[in-house]
């Protein structure tokens, strides 16, 4: 995670401040265009499912660009992308909770009854649920201060991204009518990600590189 | 089968007025109502340039202005959809799978010549070219509501004729117990069925009570014009009490069977799509609920009314069957 900045700041460290500046407007751009299709009547003649599923892709996409971070800069030795890991997830994070809201209180008007049913009888509304209660605590832990407070346990909880994210795809893959090729994309950069987390490969790829280097 | 004397209560209808002095678009069958239109016109017109209607949505420059039938409402009231919004939010996967953007892609469909062929278990197999069925069928106004299975919904002023009077002319044979409908396949118009995720031809079905029921449509038409592609131009089915996908667009084929015809649906995913898919808040989709629906324009969900409020009409088609197991 990125330090906090200090007064003394070395032209290497106010270059590393652009990159979370590039994240901030990435991020941002999917809010402003639908804001912008919002005013100018471009959200289709339904908007409110256009919202939702604007929303969502883009809380997906952003929630493995921050999974992708660790085996990016392991493959590449590219150390300053992981501080890019905590905006990428927390926005992730406020457009899944947009997401959401859109789905709760704009589409079905706050009616529980008709809610709780949705929930119910739909698999993939189940999913996509169980990944945005997953990720609230690691939203809420993503300071340093809390980084802190939890020493060693601060890792363990955060990898509860490991089951939030892939529960995200299992949401898109169920939701889809018939061509699911698109998710299932999702699904294999997710497992590939993965993947590289686990000890051997991480281990083998580390020496790789450390053998490329020298 | 009762010999087909509509055709020529139509022809006597037309005699009056030589059918090529009218432009197709503004064949309405009710001249009053025709004339009617003609007054809401201008105002139509002062109204759509103060709102501005859509942006971006790409219609065409319209024969007849949209809104024409402004006013208009369905028999429980409802007002109709607008003619961009019928437009320009189409599932038509023969193109793609975006609703908005069937419009621009479906431009280029060939609609003329057009050939419909009607054959199979019937008496007289016959291929009739569009304009005929333009011509000899006495094209009526049914104002009805589309109930998509995604949970929207759409109140749209077709032109058709029920389907009862082709039939009539075909005659189906004692054996005929269904019909089964096919889509034009051409991939090179229609790029979306280049996807293998389907077996295109796109194909849905009937059973013959259901098809000579007096509200199945065929629909050349909507809002008094010519039916745009993306609508499935030239000759599109309408069942109004069984959910959007049911009415197969740009029918080149239809074929009376013995045997229940397996729908494009059906075969796709059929743990979600039965043959029947009529409208029922009672039995729910995996992924789309039924009980409501949002109405396309309206801010908050209605309740879905069993058989998409048509129950009076055709419930007694289902005496026997239970719907929860035929969904």
């Amino acid at each position: 995670m990125s330090t906090p900045l200090t007064a003394q700041q070395t032209p290497a460290t106010r270059r590393r401040e652009r990159w979370p500046l590039l994240v901030h407007t990435a991020a941002l751009l999917p809010l402003l265009v639908a804001i912008a299709d919002l005013l100018l009547g471009r959200l289709t003649v339904n908007p409110i499912q256009d919202l939702t599923h604007r929303s969502g892709y883009t809380a997906l996409v952003l929630l493995v660009a921050s999974l992708a971070c660790t085996p990016i800069s392991m493959v590449f030795g590219f150390k300053r992308v992981l501080t890019l890991r905590r905006p990428l997830g927390l926005y992730g994070f406020g457009y899944a909770l947009v997401h959401m809201l859109i789905f709760v209180v704009v589409d079905f008007g706050l009616d529980i009854t008709l809610i709780w049913q949705e929930v119910a009888e739909k698999r993939y509304i189940l999913a996509g649920m169980a990944a945005l209660l997953l990720l609230i605590p690691l939203a809420i832990t993503s300071t340093s201060g809390w980084q802190r407070r939890l020493g060693r346990r601060w890792r363990l909880v955060h990898r509860l991204v490991y089951l939030a994210v892939p529960l995200a795809v299992i949401h898109y893959i169920w939701l889809v009518k018939a061509d699911i090729r698109e998710p299932l994309l999702y699904a294999a950069l997710v497992i590939l990600l993965l993947l590289l987390r686990l000890g051997p490969l991480r281990r083998a790829i580390t020496t790789w590189r450390r053998r490329l280097s020298s | 089968m009762v010999r087909d004397n509509t055709t020529s209560e139509s022809d006597d209808d037309m005699i009056k007025i030589p059918s090529s002095e009218i432009p197709p678009e503004l064949v309405y069958h009710d001249r009053r109502r025709f004339l009617r239109s003609f007054g809401v016109l201008t105002a139509g017109a002062l109204a759509l340039g103060a709102c501005g209607s859509l942006p971006g949505a790409a219609a065409p420059p319209p024969t007849v202005l949209p809104g024409a039938t402004d006013g208009a409402t369905d028999e429980l009231g409802d007002p109709l959809n607008s003619f961009e919004q019928i437009t320009n939010y189409n599932n038509f996967y023969e193109f793609t799978t975006e609703k908005q953007g069937v419009a621009a892609l479906a431009q280029g469909l060939r609609t003329a010549p057009w050939n419909l062929e009607v054959g199979g278990l019937v008496r007289n197999p016959r291929t009739f070219a569009i304009e005929d069925l333009l011509t000899q069928y006495d094209q009526e106004e049914r104002i009805y509501r589309l109930r998509c299975v995604e949970a929207w919904s759409m109140v749209i002023p077709w032109q058709g004729f029920p389907l009862h009077k082709l039939l009539a002319v075909v005659e189906p044979t004692a054996e005929a117990r269904y019909l089964r409908f096919e889509t034009l396949y051409d991939p090179e118009q229609m790029p979306g069925q280049r996807s293998s995720w389907f077996s295109w031809p796109y194909v849905e079905g009937l059973r013959l009570d259901e098809a000579m029921h007096d509200l199945t449509l065929l629909s050349t038409g909507l809002y008094g014009r010519t039916l745009l592609p993306q609508n499935g131009a030239p000759i599109r089915l309408v069942v109004p009490w069984k959910y959007g996908f049911k009415s197969i667009k740009s029918i080149v084929k239809i074929d009376l069977v013995a045997e229940m015809p397996t729908s494009l649906w059906m075969a796709a995913a059929p743990n979600e799509y039965g043959f029947y898919a009529n409208v029922n808040p009672d039995v729910a989709h995996p992924r789309w609920t039924q009980a409501t629906e949002r109405r396309i324009g309206e801010y908050s969900r209605r309740p879905t009314l069993p058989f998409n409020g048509y129950a009076e009409q055709v419930a007694e088609l289902y005496a026997d069957l239970d719907l929860r197991v035929n969904y």
